[in-house]
């Protein structure tokens, strides 16, 4: 069977699977059976075979599972954030619609050959600084939730930041391929472009007081410089310089130590300094309130979960439990309902996702391409732990998106884009194969 | 470059792995931890999505469930039909205040978690049809009719009644003045605190019955006899003199009226007009712990047991700084005070009705309870709480005496105002001077039943910020509320 063939079978399962996840999460609102679901089905279905079929003409040799995974995962997400709010539910089905249509158009503009991008390697790279510093500039940035991340122009309100994350893979890719040699010697000058990088993400962690995303990017950065280099001590030394950088600015990021102090400590049997109104007050009515409030969910699921659509997210009067449940929480939700069972199932997904990503990697024949798809498969894996991780108190929370399922249009198209740049190079890998 | 693409990979499916360990700890390990913390809303909503079980008393609903529709899920907030009138017992629970009273005590039997694994199975099945968990009923014991007149009796007086069958141990009244409406607790809770009464603050919400400790006064006069008699030291014709006063520690201590002493007097007689002095020099001759020792043999010193909270129920005897307390040495009491009820001795009408109860019931004090049994929602009974002696305290033939001289009290003494005709009624009067004129602690404790019969009642009556005595205060509403127990309703 053709790869394209297998892809459509597993979209299928896949479609089976979500169908009957949405349907739940329809029929738990409703007072008798009705098929008000199929629509939504119907639909959602229709735009990942349109991605489908584009990438039949385009990619017909990239890896079928890429595809069928990433639209289940999208589904899941787009269940759960229907279940939680039906009007935010339908904005999303818009914006997975408006993902698999940058995703044909990136398939299609790069269907020849993508490594024309390594040529302009450099104007990805200062883009990528530049879009990371967009928000911060005065008039244009919005702070949000005190995160300083989303860029206004006229109606539209975008996060330059997922889209600066590609550039810099981009980026990565291209300049690692061209000085992993020297790179590798330890050449002093060569560092430069990297140490100017380190700069930039503390800049940016300045500018934004994100953590989350200065993480993410600088961690697909390390990631990458040793894919490129196999120098483990400079991966050490990226850390270093991070932990050490950040410690420095710890005393003036204010935002970043009640990151940490909630995370070491989100229960308190005493009151403290609360953050929010200055009063004394339990941490976890307070600085830890959503965290807190985030881990009930959590450990309400148990094994079983309560089932989609029967999850408790309001208390007895009608008021919401946790803010930001369908961007930065939605993970909470999802354990609630589905249980572990479930949680470890979507878990699953990513990490199948991740597998594929990296074997993409590993079967490509130029190093840019190696890299490229390592940087694109790693990034999604730790942009997945640092979210879930934040909400399971592995790590300090940031408040970044969950890939393909959290609420939020720059998220979700910047995704799809970041799978289709996948796919183009796992087609290119079989295409010129050596047989 | 693939092997350290490969190290990469195995990095990337590490962090993913990890969060599949970090979602089984919180979903295994630390759930029954988390589930248990008390800012836990989802938990709340879980047992506010439960159809609790009625409580009843034998025929009326004193609390039953309000279904409302929220969000898509049915939460079933409570109602209490009877209002104030059983309000200590039954208590309440709500969303803002959490819960009081039986409401509180037996929540787990009311939510249906505390059913044997049998019944595990249909509610996972349930569970998934999507029906609500239902909880067991609860029938009470209560007297709704008696419980009723002691309310309207009391009025505005702060006080309490507290009436056991002392055959039994069942609880057929517990009324605390004032009351307040259960079903304000929820949205309307600053009335309750707007209450008043004819003591302040009125403090609705406390169970004067079980958790307000007054001062006894004479009524604990039958547990110094108890002692007195149980000691073998004293036989009910044991002679005193009475000079009108006793010296306690040097101090003169009067009788309630010194004008006349009674010159030489029994046991009995002094039982029946409650002079001070022979129970004062009774203290003395037997010492505190000997007294303390028989108060034991009634319930002091323990938390009644009763179904209800046992933070809603306080422990009688002698308390220093606000502590219950037990002294090591006789000489740590004034004994001869102790003996007539004053000295830091503090009881409270549940305890006191149980001593009543006691004696009239041949000397075995029964576990008292008001749960009279549990019953599934099919209808079928769960348990049944049996009848349990909760001790001896005193001899048949001591027990008979003492019962017959508060009869003698009832018939010819302080405690006329108590009299049933065709009853046979035994009963002490109480007056607890503060000092203060119009500030006395009155009490009442009777028995009553058929005569020939053990009697079928008995009864403790509490009066706070009272100027007359025992027997003119607390006495009638002990009647009222006896006769509203022993002669059925439609009787004349």
């Amino acid at each position: 069977m053709s790869a394209r063939n297998r892809e459509l079978l597993t979209l299928f399962l896949a479609g089976l699977v979500a169908s009957s996840a949405f349907a739940s999460a329809w029929l738990s609102d409703v007072a008798e059976i009705d098929y008000g679901w199929l629509p939504w089905a119907g639909i959602l279905g229709g735009i990942f075979v349109v991605a489908h079929l584009v990438a039949r003409w385009t990619v017909p040799e990239a890896d079928p599972t890429l595809l069928p995974l990433t639209a289940l995962i999208s589904a899941i997400g787009l269940t759960f954030v229907y279940r939680l709010d039906p009007q935010d539910g339908r904005r999303q089905l818009v914006w997975v619609a408006v993902g698999v249509l940058a995703f044909a158009l990136v398939l299609f503009w790069l269907r020849f050959d993508y490594r024309v991008l390594e040529r302009y390697k450099y104007v990805f790279g200062v883009s990528a600084i530049v879009l990371l510093m967009l928000p911060s500039i005065p008039g244009l940035g919005e702070r949000v939730n005190g995160v300083r991340l989303w860029v206004e122009v006229g109606p539209l309100r975008f996060q330059p930041g997922e889209i600066a994350k590609i550039f810099l893979v981009i980026f990565l890719a291209g300049y690692l391929r061209d000085k992993r040699e020297a790179l590798a010697r330890g050449r002093l000058k060569d560092f430069g472009p990297l140490l100017a990088i380190w700069g930039g993400a503390m800049l940016v962690l300045v500018q934004t007081s994100d953590l989350g995303s200065a993480l993410l990017n600088f961690g697909i950065f390390l990631a990458m410089l040793y894919a490129a280099t196999g120098r483990l001590s400079y991966v050490v030394a990226g850390l270093v310089l991070f932990a050490g950088g950040a410690t420095v600015l710890y005393d003036s990021l204010s935002r970043v130590q009640q990151r940490v102090t909630v995370w070491l400590e989100p229960w308190t049997d005493e009151k403290v300094y609360c953050s929010l109104n200055g009063a004394l007050e339990y941490r976890q009515n307070c600085d830890s309130y959503q965290l807190v409030k985030s881990l009930y969910s959590i450990a309400n699921g148990g094994y079983g979960g309560t089932g989609i659509g029967k999850g408790t997210f309001q208390t007895v009067d009608g008021t919401q439990l946790i803010p930001y449940l369908q961007t930065d929480f939605i993970y909470s939700a999802i354990a609630q309902e589905l249980g572990l069972i479930g949680a470890a199932a979507v878990l699953l997904l990513f990490l199948a996702l991740v597998a594929r990503g990296m074997r993409v990697a590993l079967v490509a024949h130029d190093g840019f391409s190696k890299l490229l798809a390592a940087g694109l498969a790693f990034g999604f894996a730790l942009q997945t732990f640092i979210i879930v991780g934040g909400v399971l108190r592995i790590v300090p929370l940031t408040g970044i998106t969950l890939p393909f399922v959290s609420y939020g249009g720059s998220s979700v198209v910047s995704n799809f884009v970041m799978l289709a740049l996948l796919m183009l190079v796992s087609h290119r890998a079989v295409r010129t194969a050596p047989t | 470059m693939n092997r350290q693409l490969t190290r990469v990979g195995w990095v990337a499916m590490a962090l993913i792995v990890a969060l599949v360990v970090g979602t089984t700890y919180w979903q295994t390990w630390a759930r029954p931890g988390l589930a248990a913390r008390q800012d836990n809303e989802i938990q709340r909503v879980a047992e506010f999505q439960i159809r609790r079980g009625l409580i009843l008393a034998p025929t009326r609903v004193l609390a039953r469930n309000r279904p409302q529709q929220r969000r898509g899920k049915t939460l079933y907030f409570r109602k209490y039909p009877q209002g104030r009138l059983a309000a200590h017992v039954v208590g309440y629970s709500t969303v803002s205040r959490s819960r009081a009273g039986l409401e509180k005590s037996l929540n787990g039997t009311l939510t249906g978690t505390e059913r044997g694994l049998a019944d595990l199975v249909e509610r996972q099945l349930n569970d998934l049809r999507g029906k609500p968990i239902v909880g067991d009923t609860v029938v009470t014991t209560l007297d709704l009719r008696a419980q009723r007149v002691a309310l309207e009796q009391l009025g505005r007086t702060c006080g309490a009644v507290a009436a056991i069958d002392p055959r039994s141990g069942k609880l057929l009244v517990m009324a605390s003045s004032p009351s307040y409406d259960p079903n304000l607790v929820e949205s309307r809770f600053s009335e309750i605190g707007r209450i008043t009464a004819d003591c302040r603050p009125a403090a609705p919400l406390v169970n004067r019955a079980s958790q307000g400790l007054y001062p006894p006064g004479s009524i604990f006069k039958v547990v110094t006899a108890s002692a007195a008699l149980e000691t073998n030291r004293f036989a009910p014709d044991s002679i005193f003199t009475d000079p009108g006063y006793c010296i306690a520690y040097g101090k003169r201590v009067n009788n309630f009226d010194t004008s006349s002493p009674f010159g030489r007097l029994s046991l009995a007689t002094a039982l029946q007009y409650s002079v001070n002095s022979v129970f004062c020099n009774i203290g003395k001759a037997l010492g505190a712990k000997r007294i303390l020792e028989q108060s034991r043999k009634f319930g002091f010193y323990e938390r009644p047991p009763l179904e209800t909270p046992d933070g809603e129920r306080y422990p009688s005897g002698l308390y220093r700084g606000g502590e219950l307390w037990f002294p090591t040495r006789d000489s740590d009491v004034d004994a001869g005070r102790m003996a007539f009820g004053q000295e830091r001795m503090l009881v409270t009408p549940l305890q006191m009705a149980m001593v009543a109860g006691g004696i009239g019931n041949a000397g075995i004090v029964m576990r008292p309870y008001v749960v009279e049994k549990v019953v599934s929602p099919r209808g079928k009974t769960v348990s049944r709480t049996g009848r349990e002696r909760l001790d001896r305290a005193v001899g048949p033939v001591n027990a008979r005496d003492i019962g017959d001289m508060m009869v003698r009290a009832v018939e010819a003494g302080t405690g006329t105002a108590a009299r049933i005709p065709g009853f046979r009624v035994g009963g002490k009067t109480g007056t607890a001077e503060t000092g203060v004129a119009g500030r006395n602690t009155t009490w009442f404790i009777a028995f009553a039943g058929r005569p020939g019969e053990r009697p079928s009642v008995a009864i403790a009556v509490a009066l706070e910020r009272q100027s007359l005595t025992g027997g003119a205060t607390a006495a009638p509403i002990a009647r009222a509320v006896m006769e509203a127990i022993l002669i059925p309703a439609g009787n004349p």
